[in-house]
């Protein structure tokens, strides 16, 4: 497996759009390698036949039925928006301007 | 007027249901009494006196009128900040979220209001839920009672402390992976996490969905079973959300019965890295679950030596993805950049000022354990590994009916002490992280005081999944046997918190 | 990197040099009344953020859960394409961020979706049978709308700043799969086009989406690429993104093929890219390259259980299928006894519809194509509607033609009479009065025009008295054009004939 250093972190922290000063990337690289390697282990635990639990309490077909309820405001949906304009989220141009 | 703090929630209930009390009294002493010691404690993020005044008041009037009450109407409850209620902040003790009011309630908050209990305020936790010291939290530490320079667990510290300190005779938490068991064990608290599914996680703000678990925190067992029956029960805007009703809980706690019951001492929980004074403790609980009349029987889980590798993959790939939601556009905070900076630009700069180191440790490990290349040798063998965690769980409830072991390895340490070494912290959560990846109940209870620091053990049962009435059953009687051997509540013996003349100053 | 765009070459010369191979993904729109994971109402046009609950904006702390009606319709759709359906599947995350995505992560599914491995047929307008392999059809969400503000264009490129509305977020989605579509040659765009138009014509059949495809309920992602004749390997894909109308899916199909071709005749490799269709210039430009940004990141979704079906439910939705599309148009054809050139005119004209919705209100199939065929498609071709769009009813034409049976109206006549009655003039018959429209039955009348006709051409005269009664024709039409068609040419072939005492 490959060695988690500060190239991978900083292309895991593009993934995951956080920002990360060059000193950040360093210190994360040098603490997720020693995290990651105590837990390396884990991948040569179970063999091919063991099925994967990602739902802790077995459940299936839990549904619900197709009837309209309650719904927010205008106003309360922008509530907590850093910026609206027209009813609308407001957020900054998605593309650079070229 | 103070003696109302030291009284359980049954007590409370008791004396409010008679019209001793009244909840208005009952909830102003509260108030009172965080304003007197949260300045030292910092248990509480928000302080919520008019409305819990408020409700407190209503329903004085409604037994004045003779309506039918909940029999916790009137007993105040603090909330972990990381559920949402309506009319206060949530803020998960995160930047990003500082100033941000919920337009719903969390289904917990819900019940809570529908039993007309008043709700002090919002409690500190580590930045959403992670960590196991509450120092994590964007709002400064919360500081275990019985030693203000300790930490009071985590992520659930405030919730803890503040019912250890008694600001509140119960409170509310929630456990991903032992974040209500281990500030309970710290403290000298209850603190129960049900059956996954078995309380609603609507309103929880997620850190990791499968393992998540609201639960209640508490002095006594039997005040976490009334609490946890307050709070129980299907909802359907949980799809993980269990059908089965919540289960005579206050029953069993009342009962309390080990009479021919095999309790299974977990062999791998114990040993090498448990504190001595933990150990001893533990080993004198076992003594007197056996004196009443219950089998000590051992049991093997061979694979718990890989849970807490197999945690530190799910939990934070969960998480990763759970807080991707927090990136300036929707809600809370928004950071933008020098320039005319695009959307991308200003979600990079936001989460890099919003979420603190530990988060961004976990989401960074998570988008790691998820990423191409790496999704099968790490996340899913991490699933594979919960399948024979859940195995040896069902091989040990053949031999037992309720399992049982230290909660935390070690007594609260000091502030600081672990926070430059990630993996020496994640090794508190080594005995109560089982029983999240395989959804099964746990309660804690204090097992007394490490006889090298003087400072609360913690004593963890583990049930089936869907028996967490045995939970309580077993833990009343545990309870009542170590509250004999002391004399009286181990909370009693807790040092005196100074008072300050600052009333209500949040 | 864009070097070769706007290049094209002819795509006749494209398809002489080069195999083009299709695969398409196409975004189903649900008419369902609620959202996939929440109950906020699934609605077209409200005002913005209204139709929103806090799970449709990803708040802090809500879950999901799942749409019966939903997953049934997506069942439905699969058993329409001849898929097997999954027997347990699960909901998955897929992360990515933009803005209009709520929890930037979309709830899909990944590994198993709900249908799979499935076929259908394709007809092309010359009657071309081609079967179109489906890989799978999975659920998933909507994501919002995005508005981009302060460019001169309202698009993306030079937006300054952009506005969201997540009424959309959320709505349920089924996004059906091919496997590569190969074979096609000349064929690939119209292949194209038909076969997003049989997708429409499948859910809108089932009852499970509206399919308007101008309001985005139904959404096309056309990949192509091009390999040599005779190579087997597939060259490197494009992806155009939501080619939104049949036309538009025809015209980009046909465009990338060229485009390809172009690039790969100057020996540069075909960068593996998103396209944008741009219906204006008719062309696509470069999207996104493929990156390694693109790592989704699936995982099983922890908020959500699992779907698991069992033969009973299926049985019990199978039952609920309309009769399909294809098995539908065989039948009518034989019932209406149609030449197989009559019947596909009928459906590329898009009245089939229309013509059994006519006979079953009682007139013959014969009939009902020659008004919708004839008179009513012609008025829609001037009116640019589809002629089920101009508000002609099947009660409208089996009055007409009973008119016209009754010898009350001719063909000609009765062109007037539909003027009257959807000028809002009243019934056919009363149209018919008002208008004074009758065909002139009194002898007398059409006793002198015939004498006038006969007076003007007495050389055609002599020759029907001859016997040439093959030219009475020319006699009859001066009678219709004197009488201005309001005649029986039927009446008046007799009457001529015995006025020049002849037998007909
Ligand atoms: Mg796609
Ligand atoms: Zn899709």
């Amino acid at each position: 497996m490959a060695e988690i250093n500060r190239d991978e972190v900083a292309h895991l922290a593009r993934l995951a759009h956080i920002d990360m000063t060059d000193d950040e990337l360093g210190r994360m690289a040098g603490e997720l390698a020693v995290i990651v390697d105590s837990i390396r282990s884990i991948s040569e635990v179970a063999g091919d036949d063991v099925p994967a639990t990602s739902h802790p309490i077995p459940l299936s077909n839990v549904f619900r039925d197709d009837v309209v309820g309650q719904t927010l405001t205008n106003e309360e949906a922008l509530l907590g928006a850093p910026d609206d304009a027209d009813g609308r989220f407001r957020v900054p141009a998605i593309l650079d301007g070229e | 007027m103070t003696d109302l703090i030291h009284l359980s929630a049954d007590a409370l209930a008791q004396k409010l249901a008679s019209k001793e009390v009244s909840a208005v009294e009952v909830t102003r002493a509260h108030l009172d009494r965080i304003g007197a010691v949260d300045g030292a404690i910092n248990a509480f993020l928000h302080v919520n006196t008019d409305e819990a005044l408020l409700v407190a008041a209503g329903v004085d009037r409604a037994r004045a009128d003779d309506e039918a009450l909940h029999p916790l109407a009137g007993v105040p409850i603090a909330v972990k900040d990381l559920i949402v209620t309506r009319g206060q902040p949530t803020t998960a003790g995160s930047r990003m979220l500082e100033g941000w009011q919920s337009p719903y309630d969390a289904t917990v908050v819900r019940k809570l209001r529908a039993a007309r209990m008043p709700i002090l305020g919002k409690t500190n936790l580590d930045e959403f839920a992670m960590g196991s010291s509450t120092e994590h939290s964007a709002y400064g530490p919360t500081r275990n009672p019985w030693d203000l320079d300790r930490i009071p667990g985590g992520s659930g510290g405030g919730s803890a402390a503040a019912v250890a300190a008694f600001e509140a005779p119960l409170a509310l938490g929630t456990d991903t992976g032992g974040s209500i068991r281990q500030p309970g064990a710290v403290t000298g608290t209850v603190g129960v996490k049900p059956t996954y599914g078995g309380v609603s996680r609507y309103g929880a703000i997620a850190m990791a969905s499968s393992l998540d678990q609201i639960g209640p925190v508490s002095r006594t067992v039997l005040d976490s079973a009334l609490l946890h029956e307050v709070i129980g029960g299907h909802d359907p805007q949980d799809s993980t959300s269990l059908t089965d009703p919540v289960g005579a809980l206050v029953e069993a706690a009342r009962r309390g019965e080990v009479e021919g019951m095999r309790i299974g001492v977990i062999r791998e929980l114990q040993g090498e890295g448990y504190q001595a004074g933990v150990l001893a403790r533990f080993h004198e609980s076992l003594d007197l679950l056996r004196s009443a009349g219950a089998e000590i029987v051992e049991v093997s889980c061979p694979n718990f030596r890989y849970a807490l590798g197999a945690y530190y993959l799910i939990m934070p790939s969960e998480a990763s993805s759970n807080l991707a939601k927090y990136d300036g556009v929707r809600f809370g905070l928004r950071v933008v950049p020098d320039g005319a900076p695009t959307i991308e630009r200003v979600m990079g700069a936001t989460r890099a000022a919003g979420f603190g180191d530990e988060v961004k440790r976990r989401i960074i490990l998570g988008t790691y354990a998820l990423s191409a290349g790496y999704y099968d040798a790490y996340y899913g063998s991490a699933q594979q590994v919960r399948t024979l965690i859940q195995r040896d769980f069902a091989a040990a409830f053949e031999q037992a009916d309720v399992l049982i072991s230290p909660t935390a390895p070690t007594t609260a340490f000091r502030l600081g002490e672990k926070l430059g070494d990630p993996l020496a912290m994640y090794l508190n959560d080594v005995a109560t992280i089982p029983a999240n990846l395989a959804g099964v109940p746990g309660l804690s209870l204090p097992g007394g005081l490490a006889d090298e620091d003087g400072l609360p053990v913690g004593v963890q049962l583990l049930a089936p999944a869907r028996q967490d009435a045995r939970l309580y059953r077993v833990g009343a009687v545990l309870e009542a046997l170590l509250e004999e051997t002391w004399g009286g509540p181990l909370l009693a013996r807790a040092p005196h918190i100074e008072e300050t003349t600052e009333v209500g100053s949040r | 990197m864009t070097a070769v765009t706007g290049e094209i070459i002819s795509f006749e010369e494209a398809i002489q040099k080069y195999d083009p191979v299709l695969g398409f993904e196409v975004h189903v729109e649900l008419n369902t009344k609620t959202k996939m994971f929440s109950s906020a109402p699934n609605a077209f046009g409200d005002v913005p953020n209204t139709n929103v609950t806090p799970v449709d904006l990803g708040l802090p702390g809500v879950l999901p859960v799942v749409n019966g009606v939903a997953v049934e319709s997506a069942i439905k759709i699969g058993l329409a394409l001849n898929c097997s359906i999954a027997e347990k599947c699960y909901f998955a995350r897929k992360n990515y961020f933009y803005p209009d995505t709520p929890k930037n992560f979309q709830t899909s599914q990944y590994e198993d979706p709900i249908a799979y491995d499935g076929s259908i047929d394709i007809e092309l307008a010359d009657g071309t049978v081609f079967t179109v392999e489906i890989e799978r059809a999975h659920m998933e969400e909507d994501a919002g709308k995005l508005t981009h503000m302060g460019g001169s264009t309202g698009r993306i490129q030079g937006a300054e700043y952009s506005l969201v509305d997540y009424n959309r977020a959320g709505v349920p989605l089924i996004e059906i799969v091919t496997k590569p579509i190969e074979g096609a040659g000349a064929r690939a765009p119209e292949l194209a086009k038909a076969y997003v138009a049989v997708i429409r014509e499948i859910v809108k059949n089932l009852g499970v989406s509206d399919a308007r495809m101008e309001r985005g309920n139904v959404r096309c992602d056309a990949n192509v690429s091009l390999r040599p004749h005779g190579r087997e390997q597939f060259g490197t894909r494009t992806e155009t993104k939501n080619v939104n109308s049949l036309r538009a899916v025809e015209h980009a199909v046909r465009y990338e093929i060229q485009r390809h071709a172009a690039v790969l005749d100057t020996g540069t490799p075909i960068l593996q890219e998103t396209r944008h269709w741009h219906e204006d210039t008719r062309s696509t430009t470069s999207g996104r390259p493929k990156s390694d940004a693109d790592d989704y990141r699936y995982f099983p979704e922890p908020d959500l259980v699992p779907v698991v079906t069992n033969e009973a439910w299926i049985a019990k939705l199978r039952a609920e299928l309309p009769e399909p599309p294809a098995e539908r148009r065989k039948r009518l054809q034989a019932d209406w006894e149609y030449s197989d050139a009559e019947f596909r005119d009928v459906v590329n004209a898009g009245v089939m519809s229309s013509i059994e919705d006519t006979v079953a209100a009682g007139v013959s199939a014969s009939v009902a194509r020659k008004w919708w065929m004839g008179e009513i498609s012609r008025r829609a071709r001037l009116a640019e509607l589809e002629p089920a769009e101009l508000g002609v009813t099947p009660e409208l034409i089996v009055e007409l033609q009973g008119l016209i049976d009754a010898g009350r109206i001719n063909d000609k006549l009765s062109r007037d009479v539909l003027d009257g009655v959807l000028a809002g003039e009243g019934t056919p018959t009363e149209v018919v009065e008002q208008r004074g429209l009758a065909v002139v039955s009194d002898d007398g009348p059409l006793l002198e025009a015939i004498d006038g006709a006969l007076a003007a051409q007495p050389d055609v005269a002599e020759k029907i008295r001859g016997g040439k009664i093959q030219a009475v024709g020319a006699i009859v039409g001066g009678v219709m054009k004197a009488t201005r068609g309001q005649a029986d040419a039927g009446r008046v072939r007799e009457l001529i004939l015995q006025r020049l005492g002849v037998e007909g």
